[in-house]
């Protein structure tokens, strides 16, 4: 087990590695550069700035030094706002985290209750309800339904005010990012329990005069969770890193949004920043589901 | 005569598919006596294993009992509550099945598995209940009881998976075990010691035992008494004796036919032809008629009643009516 964590680790590192390489040249290949969005500025200033976010060095040398920066910790300051990095995903991630967080928790959990009841109310209305929401779900697109709910919740039945500096309300955001893994969820754990309660140990357990809750709670929920697990790790690192379009509506200042201003400003260290962040968060994210996965699956054997 | 433990009348179960209802036991009697062996012959399909299901009430989520009575020591089991019907389940009959690679929770120990099973039918407190399961598992002749107790199922062999069923099945010291085919999905070999291991747990524990099976040798070896099934209902049933050396009904002389003989001589082994009945589509008369040689016309149209051939010894048969009518002709003549 310590071997194979090890083992994982290592591996964890090489990919991130190989990731900032990739991004850190097609980065430098798409046309434009940091400072030549702006309105004309002198050629001095511009020499200047680039002198100091070594963008006058070749790239080779540009990608050494972001590197050094990266090993001591310096993720480097931005082109755009001159803020530290660091400092910056840090603070983003702390509000994209608290909200993906309780989307995701909210989406396991509905999930993982709505899947079972539509497998064990099999072909009755509540199945069908749930697998008619749960399509529904998957259909509509999250910038759709945040523009719904917001409309809704807001505007008609002004229960949530739109915008708050002081106390942003978080349940819409949550409910717009959770729909989509709920569903997905749900979809999971029904066909799994399904298949589950269709097993020969199922049967076993009911012959032993073992009583149905146990047999749906104790015997089969741990077997059919097996494949929601796999979904769930990689699903929290998406969520976690929030989603752009679901804080663009909600105006949300979260990783998700930081991400893509950065790719259009050619904002070069907030995109290495956060794609390395983002990188870390999923190789990390998957190895827990990995390790998750064998302690629920006595069956699965590591190296 | 000793008492019946086990009185099934005329039991009926059906299941209910898309393509419409499958009756796969249609009118089914038997009795099992205490501590005896009773063997339900069939090939797949003929509703051996439904027949079993039935007593425990463990069929799949379509299938029902439609009809019938099953009478445990006189009690009709079918009006239980749910919850005399889980004592019954596991304390007064318990069941192993056919595969034990599929039949083991692969996600729990077999401690887990062995303790559940104790706990649920005696007052044992946890740590009583290990030394039971460890005790159970010498019993059925696990070596390292202490170890397996710790080990999952899929660390263990199918013979040894055998051998954790049988355990969980005798751990409330059940009246009746049911046997679904439990040595098909095994080796010869294994298959040996498994049928050795459940006799002699017969004889130390004194349960009665229903051994479901398509093998004659197993239940040549394990039974006294056997049914024979054919589309869901009895055609014939009496003891090991009168089948095996006085068989009378066409399909179990077609199966007893179609087993190889051991003597050395090389005979052709003859198969019953044709294939088994749909049971979504059942015949108006006799559900073998298709596919035996010496149909009468009767056969077509009319089920043949279940007749005395000799003492204890039944067949629902049209030719043995045929056969009677013309020796009582003869007699009258």
């Amino acid at each position: 087990m310590a071997r194979y964590v090890c083992k994982r680790v290592l591996l964890a590192i090489v990919t991130v590695f190989i990731i900032t390489l990739i991004t850190f040249f097609t980065m430098n290949a798409i046309p434009g550069g940091p400072f030549n969005s702006e309105k004309a500025s002198s050629p001095q200033v511009r020499a200047a700035l680039e002198k100091r976010y070594n963008l006058d060095k070749p790239l080779p040398e540009q990608y050494i030094l972001y590197m050094g920066g990266l090993f001591q910790g310096d993720m480097g300051i931005s082109t755009k706002t001159g803020r530290d990095i660091r400092q910056t995903i840090t603070e983003s991630f702390k509000v994209s985290a608290k909200i993906g967080g309780l989307a995701a928790l909210l989406a396991t959990i509905v999930g993982v209750i709505m899947g079972s009841i539509a497998a064990l109310r099999r072909n009755t209305v509540i199945d069908r309800l749930i697998v008619f929401f749960s399509t529904l779900s998957t259909a509509v697109p999250s910038f759709v339904l945040a523009t719904l709910l917001l409309y809704f919740f807001c505007i008609r039945l002004d229960w949530i005010s739109v915008w708050d500096t002081e106390n942003q309300n978080i349940i819409l955001p949550v409910i717009a990012l959770a729909l989509y893994p709920t569903a997905y969820i749900t979809r999971l754990t029904k066909t799994s329990m399904l298949d589950v309660l269709n097993q020969d140990y199922i049967r076993t357990a009911r012959a032993k005069g073992v009583a149905r809750p146990k047999v749906i709670f104790k015997h089969a929920l741990r077997n059919a969770l097996i494949p929601v697990i796999t979904y769930v790790g990689p699903m929290l690192a998406y969520i976690l890193t929030g989603s752009m379009v679901v804080e663009s509506i909600f105006t949300i200042g979260g990783l998700g949004s930081k991400f893509v201003t950065g790719i259009t400003n050619r904002d070069y260290p907030m995109i290495m920043g956060t794609t390395i962040f983002l990188a870390v968060l999923m190789v990390t994210m998957n190895l827990i589901s990995d390790i998750v996965y064998k302690i629920v699956d006595p069956r699965i054997t590591f190296d | 005569m000793s008492e019946k433990i086990l009185d099934v009348r005329n039991l009926h179960t059906s299941f209910r598919t898309d393509a419409g209802e499958v009756r796969a036991v249609n009118g089914v009697s038997f009795n099992l006596e205490e501590g005896k062996s009773l063997g339900i012959v069939g090939e797949s399909g003929s509703g051996k294993s439904v027949t079993a299901y039935s007593i425990l009430q463990i069929l799949t989520g379509n299938g029902r009992v439609t009809g019938g009575e099953i009478l445990f020591r006189g009690e009709d089991i079918l009006k239980y509550t749910p919850q005399q019907m889980r004592q019954f389940r596991g304390k007064k009959c318990s069941i192993i099945f056919q595969d034990p690679m599929t039949s083991l929770n692969p996600t729990f120990t077999i401690g887990n598995q062995l303790m559940e099973a104790i706990l649920l039918h005696t007052d044992r407190t946890k740590k009583e209940a290990r030394d039971r399961a460890e005790e159970l598992l010498t019993l059925v002749g696990v070596n390292e009881p202490k170890r397996r107790l710790k080990q999952y199922p899929h660390e263990l062999s199918g013979g040894m998976r055998q051998r954790i069923m049988i355990a969980m099945a005798l751990s409330s010291e059940p009246d009746i075990l049911i046997a679904d085919e439990p040595t098909t999905a095994l080796d010869v070999t294994i298959q040996a010691q498994i049928l050795e291991l459940m006799q002699e747990l017969q004889k130390k524990i004194g349960m009665a035992i229903i051994m479901v099976t398509h093998d004659l040798g197993v239940i040549a070896e394990m039974c006294d008494e056997i049914i024979v099934m054919y589309g869901g209902r009895v055609c014939e049933r009496g003891s090991a004796d009168d089948i095996f050396y006085g068989p009378a009904h066409e399909y179990t002389k077609g199966l007893l036919r179609s087993i190889p003989s051991v003597n050395g001589q090389k005979e052709k082994l003859i198969p019953i032809a044709g294939t088994p009945i749909n049971l979504l589509n059942m015949p108006k008369g006799c559900a073998f008629c298709s596919r035996c040689d010496n149909a009468l016309k009767i056969c077509l149209e009319e089920v043949p009643e279940e007749e005395l051939v000799s003492p204890g010894h039944y067949a629902s048969c049209w030719l043995n009516v045929k056969k009677r009518m013309e020796g009582s002709g003869e007699a009258a003549s």
